[in-house]
């Protein structure tokens, strides 16, 4: 006679980077259901935008993630910059597009390596991350921060890559593909990571669609929603194509992230090979005024940054949707008649950020 | 499709479900849902996308009147329902899923409801 039992997982636990709690739902060894609760960072962030003046707000959007902060910070511009009558100068777009697609890479590689590191396998944990340092070591060059940039304002970016900077990171990029091509070997073709990921915690293409997953997750499932296609930044003077996988299993979703790297370094070289030269910045012309939705492409996927403001220097409102909350629906939905040993391995396999989430 | 092309349509609450469904059926995918306070009112903004087109409807309510769940159309809204209910204490009708307030917890009640001060003035927690 099987039993029914309720198993409490999280916030506190060793494959969870950040506190997520669910409450598992089991008969036997198999999940019937999984609930999901947050709330153990729930920082406000939001309101802070009534506080700080609409320029100030930008190191606050880009607080919201510790992984993709200056995609944060960028989003949060690119919405102001439309309700005060800036248009960006070419340059800067393209500095921007650099950074994201960066920011892309580390945040990429740290997944690979956590998600490395639930499978017990160590040493692809440490060499992924190895190769995520020499990511920051550019992060950091250039912006002066690791992790938090700093480097994108309203109207443009702070500071400008000098051209023999851009020639290095070229040069750069062939060690980073180079060693990127040794890792995704082993991700998509071992036999122990296919065994633990391949069939487990599938997701169909329509209930990726339904349930509103974006990013990896949703191209995973062979949905094929990429917002860079919609050419913010400078992605309309790019050309790439998202990578679409269709098992919709946790090894597919590691099979996005994978050939998102390629993407991404391809994307740069193109990026250094077109950037045009000429100011970094343009001056707002009024306060904002209106409200607008600005969306881009995280690494986890969609992001939207609403504002609203009424013409004064503080906005009145700020939303941040981040691609993990749109992610819960379809997590709950992969958990449902799992095992619960592969529980972990199918959460982590949405890159949860709930520091994001919670705002 | 660029992202400059974006409407908002304000429609009354009464209205809501059957615009949703209409989403629904032309195959948009729920974005996103959230609230904002707009003086003595909430601002309750529903986006929809399909293929890469922004569509957003607006309903404006008291903040006492229940608001009809769109789950029951787009499953996946519950996680947005919980939150404005959590946040702005905005109530919903038949949501498919009701965490009652522990979706995300927080120290004070529906925190987003009142905003306590805007601009430069000191911080009344200080």
């Amino acid at each position: 006679m099987p039993r029914r039992i309720v198993v409490p997982f999280g916030p506190q636990h060793p494959v969870l980077p950040e506190p997520i709690h669910l409450d598992l739902v089991l008969k036997d060894e198999h999940v019937e259901e999984a609930l999901p609760s947050i709330g153990y960072i729930h920082r406000g962030l939001e309101t802070l935008v009534t506080r700080r003046e609409y320029p100030e707000y930008v190191y606050i959007a880009e607080r919201t993630c510790g992984i993709c902060s200056f995609i944060h910070g960028m989003t949060y511009c690119q919405a102001v910059e439309k309700l005060v009558d800036c248009s960006v100068p070419e340059r800067a777009l393209f500095l921007r597009t650099i950074w994201s697609e960066y920011s892309r890479l580390h945040s990429h590689l740290l997944w690979l390596g956590l998600f490395a590191d639930a499978l017990g396998f160590e040493n692809l944990f440490m060499a992924s991350w190895r190769l995520r340092e020499s990511v920051l070591d550019v992060l950091e060059e250039t912006t002066g921060g690791r992790v938090i940039q700093g480097s994108c304002k309203v109207g443009g970016v702070r500071r400008d890559i000098p051209g023999e900077t851009l020639e290095r990171m070229r040069s750069g990029l062939d060690t980073i593909e180079r060693e990127a091509g040794e890792i995704a070997d082993v991700f998509l073709r071992d036999d122990s990571i296919i065994s633990r990921t391949r069939g487990i915690g599938v997701l169909s293409r329509e209930d990726a669609y339904a349930l509103g997953a974006v990013g990896p997750t949703a191209r995973a499932s062979g949905v094929g929603i990429d917002l860079r296609k919609t050419g913010y930044a400078a992605y309309g003077r790019l050309s790439f194509s998202p990578v679409v996988e269709t098992a919709g299993d946790c090894h597919a979703r590691c099979i996005v992230r994978v050939k998102e790297i390629f993407t991404s370094i391809d994307l740069i070289r193109q990026a250094i090979a077109k950037i045009p030269d000429g100011p970094v910045e343009e001056k707002p012309k009024k306060n904002p005024e209106g409200d607008y939705f600005a969306r881009s492409e995280q690494p986890r996927g969609e992001l939207v940054h609403y504002v609203k403001g009424d013409g004064s220097r503080h906005l009145v409102r700020s939303r941040i949707r981040t691609p993990t909350l749109t992610n819960l629906p379809s997590l709950v939905r992969m958990l449902k008649g799992c095992n619960l040993a592969d529980v972990p391995v199918i959460v982590l396999s949405i890159d949860p950020c709930i520091g994001c989430a919670e705002r | 499709m660029t992202q400059d092309d974006q409407q908002t349509t304000i429609i009354e609450p009464l209205h809501l479900l059957g615009k949703v469904e209409e989403f629904k059926k032309k195959g948009c995918r729920l974005v996103q849902m959230h609230c904002t306070k707009a003086g003595d009112t909430f601002e309750i903004n529903y986006s929809f996308d399909i293929n890469y087109e922004f569509s957003n409807i607006r309903i404006i309510t008291d903040g006492k009147t229940e608001i009809p769940s769109i789950s029951g159309i787009y499953w996946g809204a519950f996680i947005y329902e919980n939150e404005m209910q959590d946040l702005f204490g905005i109530r919903f009708a038949g949501m498919n899923i009701d965490f009652s307030g522990n979706l995300i917890r927080t120290a004070k009640k529906n925190p987003f409801a009142d905003p306590s001060f805007r601009g430069e003035k000191p911080c009344p927690d200080a």
